[in-house]
């Protein structure tokens, strides 16, 4: 005697489907939250809508203008106040888009920017030798010059950073190069990788893959 | 530190597991983005995020320890010592380090308190300006100024100004672990109070009369390294310093000694007397012990020193001037100077003076700054009761402590660490102190409290300091010198100059029975027992009772944590028929305290010791209700050391959390030594078959063509103190876990110092061993891994990766050093303020990961990453890890043992190095250089 009706074989299957589809929905939407925030590629809404295309790319100010610290410190520095009103004290000195800076630079109120790159704690990097040993800022920022709000262009994931980590060659670039916003890797970069590599006296590749290198 | 929720029952469970349910499916958001805030203002020179150095100094007792202190994003994370400061020469104390957490302590007072109640500083103002104006009617008559010893001018010279302006106000200061008897013994040699300063880099044969220099006296950190200056068997020209200690309570001095006797405290004065006639007269010394420190003496004229402690009498001190002076020593290995710390009244006399003003009513307005009389005054001066008396009483202080219960008035203080100030340090040398962070709890300083009694109503300590610094530099030179002492830390030349000391009218030869009594102890029928009180290492006289980093720090030769307890030797244990962690009453004239027993192989027969500094009421929730309190038995008669004790057993138990549960080797050669006529005739003793040929292994040998760290830690120089131990946990942000989580055996800590008795036990050889991970070549712990969460970095470091740990555990169970620590539970507090404490650079750990020590690695990637900038490599000394420069004698050296000329691989080419536990083949990085005394050769070591 058949204990199931066919409609219900049916009901029950779909059921199963269902929850297969719940369940991949869920690890879509778990993937979803613990991945950073923002997701690469969105627009990061600041109080001040400040343009990096506008400055770089069209006023061509250099990236260390601003971020002074690139150079020499594990955090690249966000500008203080006063680099800013070093000519938005003669420019655009009404503008309402500025009224958030000009108040805070009074002292009325605090501006914060929402952060667009952001590591883990436990993860430590370091720009200064990033710059030193010839990866540019658009290797892991992308065109900022291009951005009017600025978006994250890189995962951020682990295997993101090794996959440079294990063969740096890809990317390195002369010392000239890179604050270069439009550098892209020549056709013989693979030689010039190489050629670069002991240029810059870069450690091996076990030194570079060591968990040591980043956690601490 | 941990505290468990307590017990949920089945409904309130199943509530919070379906809230947290639903929180999960509904609460789908992220978090929200992390903000960044700008400065206002861009800083030349300076590079965002990289740590700032401040040099200042801390006080204790009025006596100053220059430091370093590290601010990173304006927040102080770390105390180093300061280089430049002639009592630190770079190292600390253990309590330095933690006054970093006594600063960002979420337990600090917050508000100003009226009878309990939050008031706020206008209504204190209010009340004062009231109160005043009717005392400078009368002459200030019944005010009172109560301080701890200050050496600062600023501070003394706004006291002079009160004192000034109300003449008939006096001011008084306290101090529990005073150096009365110190100040009064050169006033009986000299004529006048001084304050010896010792150089113990030119002291051969050195005598201590119970006076703990390495562990307890001002100025011990530049003691502990001058002394090893002639503690150097490699270096065979140098001779090798000879140390006699007689004590009771083994010390860290007593426990580095060549030679030690153990007495009772009463008993050292006869000990110094019979010295100085045997010195002066000849002949023969009562015993061999005596007598062959007497000989060493005598044939070291010009480069030996005797010294008394800060317990032992005034008497015994002009014993020991009147001794250094016979052998030709002032001068030479001693020198005197005008004290530091003021004292116009010994600060015993003083307070007591005070106390019996305020039982007599004649105190209407009491100001107490930075003290705690009520907890730690003598029993005898009943201060709290006295305090009834006072009609307006005002305290000042880090905490609403038991004095600050008992006064009309509490105002929290600034921290050390947030207001400006000066100080002199144990030779007279002076420090501008500057802040590192506004006042985190809106603490006021003593300087804008006593601006309002002269009537400054807008006192900024800065501009107070500033003041007197304008005086001593001159207008000129203001700018310039000011600048240059906040830079350095020291005002340049400032030491004082050394006193020309002509010995007074009559001052030796007190007779014993003389020496035996006086501003000591008090006397009583020969046979009775003694009690001896001790400052607390850590705690010291109880200030630092809220600091869980101090409190957790095991005591050099107790091994205790978190409690005190009634310490004597094994055979007065059991001629009372009592054991370790019983409870027994202590009664001494009258008063009673009670503490468990803690057996201390060395500790002097017929006495029995506490340590003061424990039994606080109101101490936060760190520092409350542990141990118990020596106050209760201390009086200002005896505050040293009292005849009479009477002990009696309760049969009750308090359980002690001591780290090490083990002292003897048995047999086997974990700290090798040997006396230093052996080493001249063997010098590869330390050498084992294991050292000399490492055993076949199993594994490949891997190479490591960079740089390959490695440590080396000398035993001849390691005295113990553990201030390793503490700066370690303060780099790396170790947690505590309190006395429960000790007592199974899970403190954090990652280098520890392990003691070592061996011999008999009522005077054994006391050696400590810091142990931190090994850096084991062939790691036991990796092998066992399953998730390759324990494993080797490119230079040699085994390094932990905490993402990848699972809590298996087996790496801490494979480990023959036993210096993994597992977080059981989160023993990291989520307490926003302490997140703003820890140093940034290294990963906080979570619930079920292992931990270990890294040698630093933040400070290792940190240093190659600014050589790599520049395109060299490092040099030796660039990588400092935290023990390394901490450590007060130098015992430990960290570099590249790829390095030929690095400073690590010369200690390691010494024929005294061997590894810990080297049979093993483990071939461990941090290797040993092994201990040296200078005994006779047939000797034990």
């Amino acid at each position: 005697m058949q204990v199931f009706s066919p409609g219900l074989v049916l009901a029950l299957k779909i059921g199963a489907l269902g929850a297969l589809a719940a369940v991949v929905a869920g690890l879509f939407l778990w993937r979803r939250y613990i991945a950073l925030e923002p997701a690469m590629g969105d627009p990061v809404v600041q109080v001040v809508p400040f343009s990096h295309k506008h400055h770089v790319g069209d006023d061509g100010i250099d990236c260390r203008y601003c971020h002074t610290s690139v150079g020499h410190s594990a955090f690249a520095g966000i500008p203080p106040l006063s680099t800013c009103m070093t000519c938005h004290s003669q420019l655009f000195t009404t503008a309402p888009v500025l009224a958030p800076l000009r108040a805070a630079f009074a002292g009325e109120r605090t501006l914060s920017w929402n952060r667009v790159y952001e590591l883990p704690d436990f993860v430590y990097f370091d720009h200064s030798i990033h710059i030193a040993k010839g990866i540019g800022c658009s290797s892991c920022h992308g065109r900022v010059d291009q951005m009017p709000l600025t978006e994250r262009q890189a995962p951020l994931t682990m295997q993101w950073c090794l996959g440079c980590h294990k063969d740096p060659e890809q990317q390195l670039r002369p010392p000239t190069q890179i604050f270069n916003m439009s550098w892209r890797p020549p056709a013989n970069q693979r030689e010039l990788g190489h050629r670069l590599r002991l240029f810059y006296h870069l450690h091996s590749t076990r030194l570079l893959t060591s968990c040591s290198t980043c956690h601490h | 530190m941990l505290d468990l929720p307590p017990l949920m029952d089945r409904r309130e469970a199943m509530k919070l597991m379906s809230a947290a349910l639903a929180l999960a499916a509904g609460g789908c958001a992220h978090p929200p983005l992390d903000q960044i805030v700008p400065y206002l203002e861009g800083q030349e020179g300076r590079d965002y995020g990289e740590p700032l150095y401040f040099a200042t100094a801390l006080t204790q007792g009025g006596y100053a320890q220059g430091i370093l202190a590290r601010s990173n994003m304006g927040r102080p994370t770390k105390i180093e010592g300061n280089p430049r400061h002639p009592a630190s020469l770079g190292a600390t104390t253990p309590i330095e380090q933690g006054r970093i957490l006594e600063l960002w302590d979420p337990g600090r007072s917050r508000a100003v308190l009226h009878d309990g109640e939050i008031a706020s500083w206008d209504e204190l103002m209010t009340m004062l300006t009231a109160r005043l104006a009717r005392l400078q009617t009368s002459g200030g008559a019944g005010l009172r100024l109560l301080t701890r010893s200050s050496s600062s001018p600023t501070l003394l010279a706004l006291i002079d100004a009160v004192l000034a302006r109300y003449s008939q106000a006096r001011w008084h200061h306290h101090e529990p672990v005073n150096r009365d008897n110190v100040h009064e013994g050169a006033r009986l040699a000299f004529g006048r109070p001084l304050e010896p300063v010792y150089h113990f880099d030119r002291a051969v044969t050195v005598l201590s009369l119970e006076a703990d220099f390495l562990g307890c006296m001002p100025g011990k950190v530049r003691h502990a390294r001058d002394y090893m200056q002639l503690r150097r068997p490699d270096d065979s020209r140098s001779p090798m310093s000879r140390l006699y200690a007689v004590e009771c309570m083994p010390s860290l001095t007593g426990a580095n000694a060549d030679y030690r006797l153990a007495l009772p405290s009463s008993r050292i004065g006869a000990v110094a007397a019979e010295l100085a006639a045997r010195l002066s007269r000849g002949g023969k010394a009562s015993s061999a012990w005596l007598e062959s420190a007497a000989a060493d003496l005598d044939s070291h004229r010009g480069s030996s020193l005797i010294l008394a402690g800060e317990g032992q009498p005034a008497q015994v001190h002009a014993l020991a001037h009147d001794m250094n002076g016979r052998l030709g020593n002032i001068g030479k290995t001693v020198d005197f100077i005008q004290p530091p710390v003021e004292i116009r009244e010994l600060a015993g006399a003083s307070l007591a003076a005070l106390a019996a003003d305020m039982h007599a009513g004649r105190v209407d307005t009491l100001l107490i700054l930075d003290g705690n009389p009520v907890y730690d005054a003598p029993a005898d001066l009943e201060f709290a009761r006295a305090l009834e008396r006072v009609p307006a009483s005002i305290h000042h202080g880090l905490l609403v402590d038991e004095t600050a219960q008992r006064c009309a008035w509490h105002v929290p203080a600034a921290h050390e660490l947030e207001t400006w100030g000066d100080a002199r340090a144990f030779d007279g040398t002076l420090t501008i102190q500057q802040p590192l962070i506004a006042p985190l709890y809106g603490g006021k300083s003593a300087i804008e409290l006593l601006g309002l009694l002269i009537g400054e109503l807008g006192y900024v300590s800065h501009d107070v300091v500033r003041a007197t610094w304008r005086q001593r530099f001159g207008d000129q030179q203001l700018e310039q010198r000011w600048r240059e002492a906040l830079r350095t830390g020291i005002v340049a030349d400032s030491a004082s100059a050394f006193e020309k000391v002509t010995a007074a009218e009559n001052p030796t030869a007190p007779p014993a029975a003389h020496a035996e009594r006086g501003a000591g102890g008090s006397d009583a029928a020969p046979g009775e027992l003694e009690i001896v009180f001790r400052p607390d290492p850590f705690l010291w006289d109880g200030r630092y009772a809220q600091v869980a980093w101090l409190q957790e720090l095991p005591r050099p030769l107790t091994q205790l944590t978190w409690d005190n307890a009634a310490m004597m030797c094994p055979r007065l244990a059991a001629q009372l028929g009592v054991q370790n962690e019983e409870l027994v009453e202590l009664e001494l004239e009258g008063r009673v305290a009670e503490a468990p027993v803690w057996i201390v192989p060395g500790h002097a027969d017929g006495a029995v010791t506490m340590m003061l500094g424990w039994g606080r009421t109101s101490a936060g929730t760190v520092g409350s209700l542990r141990g118990s309190s020596a106050y209760a038995l201390r009086s200002s008669r005896a505050p040293w050391f009292a005849r009479g004790v009477r002990i009696t057993r309760t049969g009750r138990r308090r359980p002690l959390a001591s780290v090490q549960g083990h002292h003897g080797m048995e047999g086997r050669d974990i700290v090798r030594g040997a006396s230093l006529a052996a080493y001249r005739v063997n010098s590869g003793f330390a050498k084992k078959k294991a050292d000399i040929e490492p055993p076949e292994s199993l594994y490949p040998d891997v190479p490591y063509p960079g740089y390959a760290w490695g440590m080396s830690i000398d035993l001849t120089s390691c005295i113990g103190c553990g201030a390793c131990t503490i700066a370690c946990q303060a780099e790396n942000n170790i947690p505590t876990v309190g006395k429960q989580q000790v007592l199974v055996g899970r403190e954090m800590h990652w280098i520890r110092v392990d003691r070592y008795d061996e011999g008999p036990p009522s005077a054994p050889r006391t050696a400590f061993q810091p142990v931190p991970c090994m850096q084991c070549e062939h790691a036991p712990c990796e092998a066992v891994c399953p998730v390759e969460a324990s494993v080797h970095d490119a230079e040699g470091i085994n390094v932990q990766v905490y993402n990848r740990c699972i809590g298996t555990r087996f790496c801490e169970n494979n480990c023959p050093y036993k210096v993994r620590r597992f977080n059981f539970f989160g023993y990291t507090p989520n307490t926003p303020i302490l997140d703003a404490m820890r140093n940034p650079d290294v990963t906080v750990r979570t619930r079920g990961v292992m931990e270990k020590c890294n040698y630093c690695l933040q400070r290792v990637v940190r240093a190659r990453i600014v050589a790599d900038r520049e395109n060299r490599t490092l040099h030796d000394g660039e990588v400092v890890t935290a023990c390394q420069a901490v450590c007060p004698t130098q015992a430990i050296v960290f570099g590249d043992l790829n390095d030929p000329r690095s400073q690590v691989r010369i200690a390691k080419s010494s024929p005294r190095n061997y590894a810990l536990l080297g049979d093993l083949d483990t071939r461990p990085r941090t290797t040993y250089l092994a201990r040296i005394v200078n005994t006779a050769a047939d000797e034990p070591v």
